[in-house]
């Protein structure tokens, strides 16, 4: 589904991301996890056309995204810190975005976070009064609303409370089962441990490893997420030291 | 892409800051009409006027609003949107609420009041100079991604029109004065939108009559057909000069 190859990014000297070679595939759950500053968030931009590689090209269902934008139809973004224009109410906004999307029949539409996140009661709010959570509630819905074949989210469980976090991550959960790739940063991994079927750890801008889960239980002998990735690290100190 | 002007258009309305600037050139035109007897001299008056707030009030104001729309930029980046549309949409939105605004503050009280050909003149110069100046905060806001830094190079950018170039040319004159470089100067005025648009609007008036011998030079000029269709168009060119640099910034840009 998606293809990264040979991806570089260079901010100024700062070399984000380098060489970076990645395959998705539908029905993935796959974690981006990394120390900050690893790049994960410059990936996913790049992946939504904000961010543009210097090198290397990014496929999407076999063609290149190189400055085109159809593509993104099939993908729901969630992004680390939602802002939104502030002289606008919550309903304006859904209003807005489905009047831009035109390209969705209403049929087609998903409101299941919606209606769980009960965005109806703070339609007459304005978006610059909604707290971090609340925000991050109404990005979430819109990730969701036009039913995409990937979802991207980046940091989305940070400023959730735990019922909303519950909510999302059953959505998550669900949305594989039904054959989507979800991509998703974060650093919290206890939350991760239930969706994810992949995990890619970036540092440095470069790919330490791309495994599915199963392997790295297997490599590892560990069951949990935090405790497999803190293997793994404490295991390369080891051999550094 | 309409959709997205139209969404634009009522986000600005909505801003008090536009309604306020409407109010103003409303009153000001009123009362240089009202003041002043002779309708060549409040025209003057408002010429001069207008010359200094329009540019400035729409490349502050749209440099700021670039700004602050940053976030609603990123959110149609995410949906699948060129970004042509985005910023296209952004600067068309931007022009049709600032030339609105100018319309029913400048354009209908000076036509009510003096109906001419000087009143149309200014009204599409200002107008003009409108998009010109929103174009250009496009520009400064597309380049620098501080804020602050931003409005800067706008308020530079304001300032060199303004200030700095009329000040040069006035130094080249007085230091040639004793060579005919009128014709010289009068295509030096090419580079400046804001002279250009003062030119072709004072050629209009009796005031022409007053400006000595690089006023007859630019009479000549500027009343001529081709004269002000080449001045049209040089206003012409400097609205898609910054459009186009900053559609091509945008392309490129890491947001």
């Amino acid at each position: 589904m998606i293809h990264i190859r040979e991806l570089n990014k260079k901010f100024g000297k700062h070399h984000v991301l380098q060489n970076i070679n990645l395959q998705f595939e539908l029905g993935q759950g796959v974690a981006l996890i990394g120390p900050n500053g690893s790049g994960k968030t410059t990936l996913i931009k790049a992946l939504l056309g904000m961010v543009i590689p210097d090198k290397g090209e990014m496929l999407f269902n076999g063609s290149s995204i190189k400055n085109q934008s159809l593509y993104r139809q099939n993908i729901g973004y969630m992004p680390q810190i939602s802002r939104f224009p502030d002289n606008m109410k919550v309903g304006q906004l859904f209003n807005m975005i489905r009047d831009v999307r035109e390209d969705i029949k209403a049929d087609v539409y998903d409101w299941e976070l919606y209606d769980s996140f009960e965005i109806e009661q703070m339609k007459t709010k304005r978006l610059n009064i909604l707290s971090g959570g609340m925000k991050q509630k109404v990005s979430a819905a819109l990730a969701f609303l036009f039913n995409p074949k990937v979802l991207v989210l980046d940091e989305p469980t940070a400023g959730l409370d735990p019922v909303s976090n519950e909510i999302l991550k059953e959505k998550l959960r669900k949305s594989i089962t039904n054959g989507k790739l979800v991509l998703i940063t974060s650093h919290i991994l206890n939350d991760l441990d239930e969706i994810t079927t992949h995990v890619a750890y970036l540092m440095d801008g470069k790919t330490q490893f791309f495994k599915s889960l199963e392997q790295l239980k297997m490599e590892t002998s560990e069951d949990r997420l935090n405790k497999i990735i803190a293997h793994i690290l404490n295991g390369e100190e080891a051999v550094h030291a | 892409m309409l959709k997205i002007t139209k969404f634009i258009v009522q986000d600005l309305f909505r801003n008090w800051i536009i309604l306020l600037y409407m109010i103003f050139l409303m009153a000001a035109s009123f009362g240089f009409f009202m003041l002043e007897g002779q309708a060549d001299k409040a025209l003057l008056g408002l010429l001069n006027l207008s010359l200094l707030v329009v540019p400035m009030m729409t490349i502050i104001f749209s440099t700021m609003y670039y700004y602050n729309m940053y976030e609603f930029i990123v959110l149609m980046l995410a949906q699948p949107l060129k970004r042509k549309t985005i910023l296209s949409s952004i600067f068309l939105g931007l022009c049709i609420a600032f030339g609105l605004a100018l319309i029913v503050g400048l354009g209908i009280p000076m036509l009510v009041m003096n109906y001419s050909i000087a009143s149309l003149m200014l009204l599409g110069v200002d107008l003009l100079l409108t998009f010109i100046f929103i174009a250009i905060a496009l520009v400064a806001g597309i380049w620098t991604r501080d804020k602050a830094k931003g409005m800067g190079v706008s308020l530079l950018f304001w300032v060199y029109f303004v200030l700095i170039f009329d000040g040069l040319i006035l130094l080249l004159m007085y230091n040639f004065s004793d060579y005919p470089i009128e014709k010289i100067i009068l295509y030096i005025t090419l580079l400046n939108p804001i002279d250009i648009g003062r030119i072709l609007v004072l050629m209009q008036t009796q005031a022409a009559a007053l400006m000595g011998y690089s006023g007859a030079v630019f009479n000549q000029f500027f009343t001529q057909g081709w004269g002000i269709a080449l001045a049209f168009l040089a206003l012409l060119f400097w609205t898609a000069l910054p459009v186009f640099i900053s559609f091509r910034l945008f392309h490129k840009k890491d947001l």
